[in-house]
């Protein structure tokens, strides 16, 4: 019988250590490693006078403290990720700022000393002399260009985009109805459990330099390090360890301690380690989801969308490390699972006086939604009709894929959408969200969205069967918590036939696999769990070969089931692929596992040099996966919440998720990612702001004001999965990582605006931010 | 101080937090450390018993006193506790950093409440930020791992100091 | 996020407590630690001396006194909400008890200490001022006894003088109506507003830089609230008059 691992609920093999306190994330690497403290800026714009760092490389315990001025490239700038044509006016920091700081946070000097405690008391005692000066901090403010951010950039515009599908003007001057809007989008911040951190060793002996790091892109961490330091990338080893979450900010690289904790474990010749604390994580990390939508649609009495104009604000902080990639993903993401025949979207990235901004969980998503369904909601109340009726009349239908939406997407490629049922999702909701509760101040909200996932260029991935039978499979990218560990073993499973617990995975350690891109973008499934999959069947290829010789048979005639490669259907004409792994190295080494089983085989004499050519020793493989254009999953939200109508509490009575992403690998694993990603969801909408005042001062900078929800404000979420998939993978997946946060806001702006009766156009939403509005509308 | 039954010398400094000075004195790094001002839980540890954030304790208080880290929960070797086993079985972790903090206090509602109802575990879980589940499956654990627990509690849960 | 250096002090009973405290410049008093150890993380509070009272014998006991309970200054939050005694006699003090924080933190937390560190946003200094309660602190001087109502003196502040030591609070019975209501943002926060009824009585928390007592009938009369992120003050005045109505309503 073969066991189908594919699809199947999987209990994770990485939970045991975990469980048992035996997970290693990169604070629990000490081996002596010396630790640090930044100086980081508390002003949001000044200017740097000077820096006295004299009185703490004195205090006791201290080992260095470097400024801009110590580092060889402390004239750098650090690099910008994913330049752009249209990002016009691209800057990023320096590791250590020596003239400018931009944002309260900036990093200043750093210091290495015996412990943290005694880094944290010298750190208090560089003594830094600022010269303040004036902020931006809201996106209007960067807008207007109250002031500058970079004395070089006019208006404070990054970069400016401009794209039209159809002709709008003209459409918007014919259409029966109009109507202009105005959204709003504050600040949110990921805040993974695990803040970041970096531990290096410098190994002068064997001129190597091993860095773990919680990072998402170890690949990318490596090749940078290699080339600052002048080093083969062969010298390079960056291991992500346990990494306890990362949703987005820890894709972002170099963040300024990436570089000194390595450079100062070469100078000093000792491992050091750096681990933010949870204040620093706050401003030192990047952010997302600020921007300002100015919108008009036009529409028709039926409720049918005849063009959309939106022109927005995106929000990029003070510098632009990550490119453009959030309002390109919001502008390819406004008209979602809709048919909208005129279009237009403009943006500007403008500088502000605030930390970074790069991809969160969503990424530019969440506010693309809440554009088009606060856009429907208002269409449907102009109308008097039902909401749901308004979307059934302007989704895409089934028929119609691939859809070209026309503009352009973060691969470079178009916005083309591979495969789908939006008024599925949007019927089978209704379906279980069923009749709404009784009593007063109740209200319902909907959304659904689309999110284009497994983004290129590519993953690898390393396949090998040992002559134990196990199995190890490597890939580049690491896990935040995805489960890769299971989920790529279901997959290697499959392939060649073995229990899903023979194969042991490592993910995210350039030792076992060096090339590759990250952990982002919902792409993982796609890039990483099809590079498994093309690797896997090299190898039940190789398997096949070298079994046919033996068993006299031909290699299209076999099979790979239960750990053996046998003819198809054949109890006894088989091998074990223990006794193949011996085989396939003409090098008998081997002891134990498979080696007795492959001897009957050894007289089978072979004619040429043992390894024919073409021949590789070892049942191995390395295989790559480079989607061709991104898979787009597509799910559906409704909720009933009541709000009290004089105190504001939120109460979300039901909550429903519809969700496609294609073929899924592991039903218990997604699950996981969709609760998760709705709680993120609700956070963001009611709970999750951050607060900078006008100074450019971060409020809230703890998780005492900073208000991730905690059980009690999550309620239970109801799941069902359409299988739609995409024809664009040999596995027919597509990512699903971020699809539980992205309709979210617009859900609950839906619900509380019915419940309440009064409009909602922004987010996040707050007791007190509803009695405003209802004190508006007296 | 004791932990998980291994007596210890006296820490150093006495500023040092006994988060600290269990992960990087001792080495049991299974305690996590998440946000340093008490909301996240990630840290907490048994303290005679009773769940409590390491993070909010000197180390020089715990001396005389018995700790019980998520280490000393399940023995190497040994079967996972009834509420570690819970967590496996109901996918109650993703990332597995704030799950050491989760477990500890689950213990310590489970003392309270063998059987608890859906709100005692909302409370009693509330106090423990999870940033990658949103607790649903973390609530389904709380239940598996009431019905997996001999009744009463395993001993191993509760220290001698215990109330 | 790691405490600046300061001296240690664990002394055995409550009179070398009193000579530390009337001997030492700066000094701060530890006890549950739940709020004072974030404080010292942050580095927002960095004493020269900390008084671990923790090593203190006896001081845990929770007991019934002139028709009321009277709670020892290492009586934790979490022993306090479990007492079958409190229960009895001043039920409101058990209900305002699930409101503080989470049950992990009331497991080291004390009430007393609640009470010294006199968060005018926490519940449990408003109970007392409801309930017409007592504190009992001592010193080298000698002891006193600090009615409720003379006790709160400011935004984290009380009317201890710095040599003072709380070993008691006592929290008359009441067995008249009596309700909890808090608004705060999530479970276990502390409130953008709350209200305590002790039968007729009313007490306030987080709209005043101390616990104040209100008239039921125009709560809000007098009130001058400060506003944060969460509330402004309009709005805290708006939930005060909310609460208050939902408190007697009952």
């Amino acid at each position: 019988m073969t066991t189908r691992w594919f699809g199947a609920p999987v209990q994770r093999v990485e939970d045991d250590r975990l469980l048992r306190g035996h997970g290693r994330f990169t604070d629990d690497i000490g081996e002596g490693a010396l630790e640090c403290c930044f100086v980081r800026s508390p002003y949001a714009h000044a200017r740097i006078r000077s820096i006295d760092t004299s009185a703490a490389r004195e205090m006791p315990g201290v080992v260095a403290v470097y400024t801009a001025a110590d580092l060889p490239f402390g004239g750098l700038d650090l690099p910008l990720l994913i330049p752009h044509p249209n990002l016009t006016h691209g800057r990023t920091q320096r590791c250590l700022a020596s003239e400018i700081v931009r944002y309260a946070g900036e990093a200043v000097a750093f210091v290495v000393a015996a412990d943290r405690y005694a880094a944290e008391d010298a750190a208090e005692l560089v003594a830094v002399d600022y010269d303040p000066l004036p902020v931006v901090v809201t996106p209007e403010a960067g807008a207007r260009a109250d002031h500058l951010v970079h004395d070089d950039v006019p208006g404070n515009v990054a970069a400016e985009m401009l794209q039209e599908v159809g002709d709008v003007d003209a459409a918007m001057r014919s259409a029966p109805r109009r109507k202009q809007l105005r959204f709003r989008y504050e600040r949110g911040a990921a805040s993974p459990m695990e803040g970041r951190a970096v531990w290096a060793r410098w190994s002068a002996a064997e001129h190597k330099l091993t860095v773990y790091d919680s990072t998402q892109s170890p690949t990318s961490i490596r090749g940078g390090l290699a080339v600052l330091f002048g080093l083969p990338e062969s010298n390079v080893e960056v291991i992500a360890p346990d990494v306890g979450g990362g949703f987005g900010p820890k894709i972002m690289l170099f963040y300024p301690d990436e570089l000194l904790v390595p450079f100062a474990a070469m100078q000093l010749g000792r491992p050091v380690k750096w681990t933010e604390d949870r204040q620093e994580h706050f401003t030192a990390v990047n952010q997302e989801r600020g921007q300002v939508h100015e919108v008009e649609v036009g529409f028709d009495d039926s409720g049918r969308v005849l063009a959309l104009s939106d022109d927005f604000v995106h929000d990029g902080g003070a510098y632009t490390p990550y490119g453009i990639i959030l309002p390109i993903i919001t502008a390819g993401q406004v008209p979602g699972p809709y048919r909208i025949p005129n279009y237009r979207v403009r943006f500007r990235d403008v500088y502000t006086n605030a930390t970074p901004t790069s991809p969160y969980r969503g990424a530019g998503r969440p506010h693309a939604c809440f554009v088009m369904e606060r856009s429907l909601d208002f269409i449907a109340s102009e109308l008097g009709l039902d909401r749901a009726e308004v979307r059934r009349r302007n989704l895409i239908q089934a028929d119609q894929f691939p859809y070209d939406v026309g503009v352009a997407w973060q691969d470079g490629n178009t916005v083309v959408y591979d495969s789908g049922d939006y008024p599925r999702l949007l019927e089978r909701a209704l379906e279980m969200l069923g009749p709404k509760p009784p009593g007063d101040h109740v209200g319902m909200g909907l959304g659904i969205y689309v999110e284009g996932t497994g983004v290129g260029p590519y993953e690898g991935a390393h396949v090998q069967v040992l002559v134990s039978g196990k199995v190890v499979a490597a890939t580049g990218i690491p896990s935040q918590g995805q489960a890769h560990a299971t989920v790529w073993a279901q997959v290697v499973a499959d392939e060649l036939g073995v229990d899903v617990k023979d194969v042991v995975v490592s993910s995210g350690d350039t030792r076992r696999f060096s090339w590759g891109v990250g952990t982002f973008a919902s792409r993982g499934a796609v890039t990483a769990g099809n590079a498994m999959h093309v690797a896997a069947r090299m190898v039940a290829t190789k398997a096949k070969q070298i079994a046919a010789e033996q068993l006299e048979a031909n290699p299209d005639d076999l099979e790979l089931v239960g750990g053996r490669v046998r003819v198809k259907g054949s109890t006894d004409r088989g091998i074990p692929l223990a006794a193949v792994a011996v085989l396939s190295n003409p090098v008998r080494y081997a002891f134990g596992g498979g080696t007795e089983a492959a001897t009957q085989f050894a007289s089978k004499p072979r004619s040429g040099p043992p390894l024919h050519g073409g021949e590789e020793p070892g049942l191995e493989a390395t295989g790559y996966y480079s989607p061709p254009g991104s898979t787009w999953a597509s799910g559906c939200h409704a909720a009933y919440v009541r709000v009290d109508p004089r105190t504001f509490r939120l109460e979300i009575l039901k909550y429903v998720v519809v969700h496609d992403c294609g073929r899924v690998i592991n039903p218990l694993v997604l699950q996981g990612q969709i609760e998760g990603g709705v709680a993120q969801g609700i956070g963001g909408a009611f709970y999750e702001r951050l607060a900078y005042d006008a100074d450019g001062q971060l409020r809230n900078a703890s998780f005492m004001e900073f208000l991730i929800p905690y059980a009690t404000e999550i309620p239970p979420i109801e799941i069902d999965h359409f299988e739609t998939p995409s024809p664009l993978n040999p596995l027919g997946v597509k990512g699903a990582g971020e699809a539980g946060v992205i309709p979210v806001g617009a859900v609950i702006a839906s619900a509380i605006e019915e419940a309440l009766g009064i409009p909602i156009a922004e987010m996040p939403l707050s007791p007190l931010k509803l009695f405003e509005l209802s004190m508006l509308k007296r | 101080m004791k932990v998980n039954g291994i007596e210890y010398p006296s820490p150093g400094a006495s500023r040092r937090l006994l988060s600290d000075h269990l992960r990087h004195d001792l080495g049991l790094t299974g305690t996590h450390v998440g946000c340093e001002h008490g909301v996240c839980g990630c840290c907490t540890v048994l303290l005679d018993g009773a769940p409590v954030r390491s993070c909010l304790m000197l180390a020089v208080q715990a001396e005389g006193h018995d700790v019980m880290t998520i280490e000393g929960l399940a023995g190497d070797g040994q079967a996972l506790h009834p509420v570690q086993q819970a967590f496996h079985e109901c996918h109650g972790l993703q990332c597995g950093f704030c799950t050491p903090g989760f477990v500890m206090s689950v213990v310590g509602l489970l003392a309270q409440h063998p059987n608890p109802n859906v709100q005692e575990i909302d409370e009693g879980i509330a106090g423990n930020l999870c940033r990658c589940t949103g607790y649903a499956s973390i609530r389904r654990a709380v239940k598996r791992a009431a019905e997996l627990s001999p009744s009463p509690l395993r001993a191993e849960g509760r220290g001698e100091g215990g109330t | 996020m790691k405490p600046a250096p300061f001296e240690y002090h664990a002394p055995a009973g409550v009179d070398d407590v009193c000579s530390l405290l009337g001997s030492l410049e700066d000094a701060k008093i530890l006890a549950g630690g739940q709020s004072l150890i974030p404080l010292l993380n942050f580095r927002l509070a960095r004493p020269q001396h900390l008084v671990d009272i923790n090593r203190i014998a006896n001081l845990d006991r929770i007991y019934e006194r002139d028709g009321g309970v009277a709670v020892q200054a290492l009586a934790r939050q979490a022993a306090v909400e479990d007492s079958e005694l409190v229960a009895r006699i001043c039920p409101l003090l058990s209900a305002a008890l699930g409101f503080v924080a989470h049950r992990v933190i009331r497991n080291r937390g004390t009430v007393c200490g609640s009470l010294a560190h006199a968060d005018a946003a926490s519940e449990l200094p408003a109970v007392l001022l409801a309930l017409g309660g007592n504190v009992v602190v001592r010193s080298s001087r000698g002891e006193r006894t600090i009615p409720a109502g003379e006790l709160f003196a400011g935004v984290f502040e009380t009317t201890l003088a710095p040599d003072e030591v709380m070993v008691e609070a006592w929290f008359p019975a009441l067995g008249e109506p009596f309700a909890i209501l808090e608004e705060s943002r999530r479970h276990g926060d502390f409130a953008l507003a709350g209200v305590v009824r002790a039968g007729s009585r009313l007490a306030l928390f987080g709209v005043a830089p101390t616990p104040v007592l209100a008239d039921p009938s125009d709560p809000a009369s007098g009130l001058q609230p400060s506003g944060d992120l969460e509330a402004t003050p309009e709005f805290r005045i708006h939930l005060v008059r909310v609460l208050t109505e939902r408190a007697f309503a009952a």
